[in-house]
């Protein structure tokens, strides 16, 4: 997927200028930034929930915007917050959903098999039948991941996926975003506050400061004290654990 | 009259079982299914459990509807009002719909609140354009609906409700991944704007050909799928036949306690649905509104915020 000179205006205010860059295939891409750095806009318009003012995004050599939204459907799976939390679906019900760009209503064998296998893998089984206004936030969030799982995309767009989620949970979330990647060969783009977890479990950060691209690279590149002080506008100080850069801010 | 005399042959008894009993059936079974169908689908489509074609401003608007064709179409017949009720049934759905989605009200008894006004100033037009013409006699008759005049020739407009909600059977998965939010329908490549406007053509269309042949009933739509809800979820294409079945049952026995209990005279149905519906409702709310609360507690604990959009 690659983004070309992406613009977004609200108001007549730039909150997105001309960014361009490329989502390298079978990574984990986190978009980090302060509030209001655009990546969240950005987000929206790949994934076509915002409508762009100017600029390309081509996915699969094929504008976005030419893409049929059942075909797109089957290529990217998109997840953010704002679902109806508050609709009695089983757990079942709402994985199954995940199958309607292919099928529609009518699930064919493969169909069937294609949700057991989401169910298992996100260890939903013996909550399947559970309503997910009945289950806690953490397991509501598998049942969602597991929807994707079963919606068979390449790629994988992920809105703060570790918004309102506590340590325990979040620190999952994110375990299930690496095995997304390593085990499924999904391509993963999140949007996420928290620098460590970017740190840790992605392969690219694309940092965004007012609306521009900062600096876009591999973790070791981003996350240093230089791009991050100058980012942020705080003391960063960067350790090493695990191998991995890990900030400490202040 | 009785059966002895239907299966001897009697041939007044036929005529009177298929001009006026058979029909009254029919279109008692017809209000049941379509009302509490409407409703189902605009609770889905607005995420919202409280709105109906009473709360959402569809009855009022139908019953506007028919009266402008009284008024400035007096020779119009029967499948002209059904026509003027739909529009108007269709335009006030959609700019109630429209209203509360640009506001975007968290509070989900707003909402419903909101659509009573709304269908209050309707009525109170109605009322006035009644009362101008001369007309408020004839508005009376749809104010409360029953079915005393269902008769052979004048009630078949009711049966567009069969086709309607096989309609909305097809499209079931689609109304509910809509209800869903508009970022959900997005990712499985379903089209919000389209749906949601077919949806509550459907249900507008419904209600209209109910509202031009047996007037205005209300609460059906609003607490028959809720009830259903309760024990059976939110996936349509489960609910739905539950939904019809339970609607059809609670119009029947409603008609059935209307015509005896000061027989022989009959009391409007209207008013029998109303009595126990407006009960039905109070103790909905007082369910919804302990299980609202339950859920808050849940959200402290997980530190998870419903986010009802």
């Amino acid at each position: 997927m690659t983004i070309e000179r992406l613009k977004k205006k609200y108001d007549g205010k730039s909150v997105v200028k001309d960014i361009s860059f490329e989502i390298p295939k079978g990574k984990i891409i986190s978009l980090i930034g302060p509030n209001g750095a655009g990546k969240s806009t950005v987000m929206g318009m790949i994934s076509r929930l915002i409508a762009k003012d100017g600029g390309n995004i081509k996915f699969e050599d094929k504008d976005l915007a030419k893409w049929k939204s059942k075909e797109l459907a089957k290529r990217l799976a998109i997840l953010t917050q704002h679902n109806n939390v508050q609709m009695k679906l089983t757990v079942r019900e709402l994985v199954a959903f995940g199958r309607f760009p292919y099928s529609g209503s009518h699930l064919t064998a493969e169909d069937l098999e294609m949700i057991d296998k989401a169910i298992e893998y996100m260890e939903l089984k013996e909550y399947e039948n559970r309503f997910i206004d009945e289950l806690s936030g953490g397991q509501r969030q598998r049942a969602y991941i597991a929807m994707v799982i079963a919606q068979d995309t390449e790629y994988v767009l992920l809105d703060e996926p570790t918004n309102n989620l506590d340590i325990y949970h979040s620190t999952n979330m994110m375990k299930m975003v690496r095995r997304l990647c390593d085990e499924l060969g999904k391509t993963v783009v999140l949007v996420l506050h928290e620098l460590n977890y970017a740190a840790f479990h992605s392969d690219y950060i694309c940092a965004f400061k007012d609306g521009k691209i900062a600096k876009f690279g591999t973790v070791e590149e981003v996350i240093t004290k230089e791009v991050l002080s100058e980012i942020y506008n705080v003391e960063f100080e960067i350790m090493k654990i695990a191998g991995k850069p890990l900030t400490i801010y202040y | 009259m009785d059966i002895s005399a239907l299966l001897k042959g009697d041939v007044e008894q036929w005529n009177i079982f298929l001009v006026s009993r058979l029909p009254r059936l029919l279109a008692i079974l017809c209000t049941g299914i379509g009302m509490s169908v409407s409703g189902l689908i605009m609770q889905q489509l607005c995420m919202n459990k409280f709105v109906s074609p009473t709360t959402g401003a569809t009855l009022s608007s139908a019953k506007l509807g028919i009266l402008i064709a009284l008024v400035f179409l007096p020779g119009s017949t029967l499948w002209g009002r059904a026509i003027f009720s739909f529009v108007f049934a269709l335009l006030g759905t959609w700019i109630f719909v429209w209203f509360i989605q640009s506001i975007k009200f968290k509070d989900t008894i707003m909402v419903p609140l909101i659509g009573i006004m709304f269908g209050n100033i309707i009525g109170g037009i109605t009322g006035f354009l009644a009362y101008r013409y001369e007309m408020t006699q004839a508005l009376t008759s749809w104010e409360s609906g029953h079915f005393s005049l269902v008769l052979r020739g004048r009630y078949e407009i009711v049966y567009l409700v069969l086709p309607l909600i096989i309609l909305a059977f097809i499209f079931s998965s689609h109304f509910n991944i809509v209800g869903m939010g508009k970022e959900f329908s997005s990712n499985l490549g379903v089209n919000y704007k389209v749906v949601l406007v077919m949806g509550l053509s459907i249900a507008a269309a419904i209600t209209a050909s109910i509202v031009v042949v047996v007037g205005s009933i209300s609460y059906i739509g609003l607490i028959i799928p809720n009830i259903v809800a309760l024990y059976k979820g939110d996936k349509l294409s489960g609910t739905l036949p539950d939904t019809a079945l339970l609607g059809a049952l609670f119009v029947l026995i409603s008609d059935m306690l209307a015509r005896t209990i000061i027989a022989p005279y009959e009391l409007p149905i209207s008013f029998v649905i109303g009595i126990i519906g407006s009960l039905m409702f109070i103790a909905i709310i007082f369910h919804k509104l302990k299980g609202g609360k339950k859920l808050q507690k849940g959200v402290g604990i997980n530190g998870n915020k419903c986010s009802c959009s």
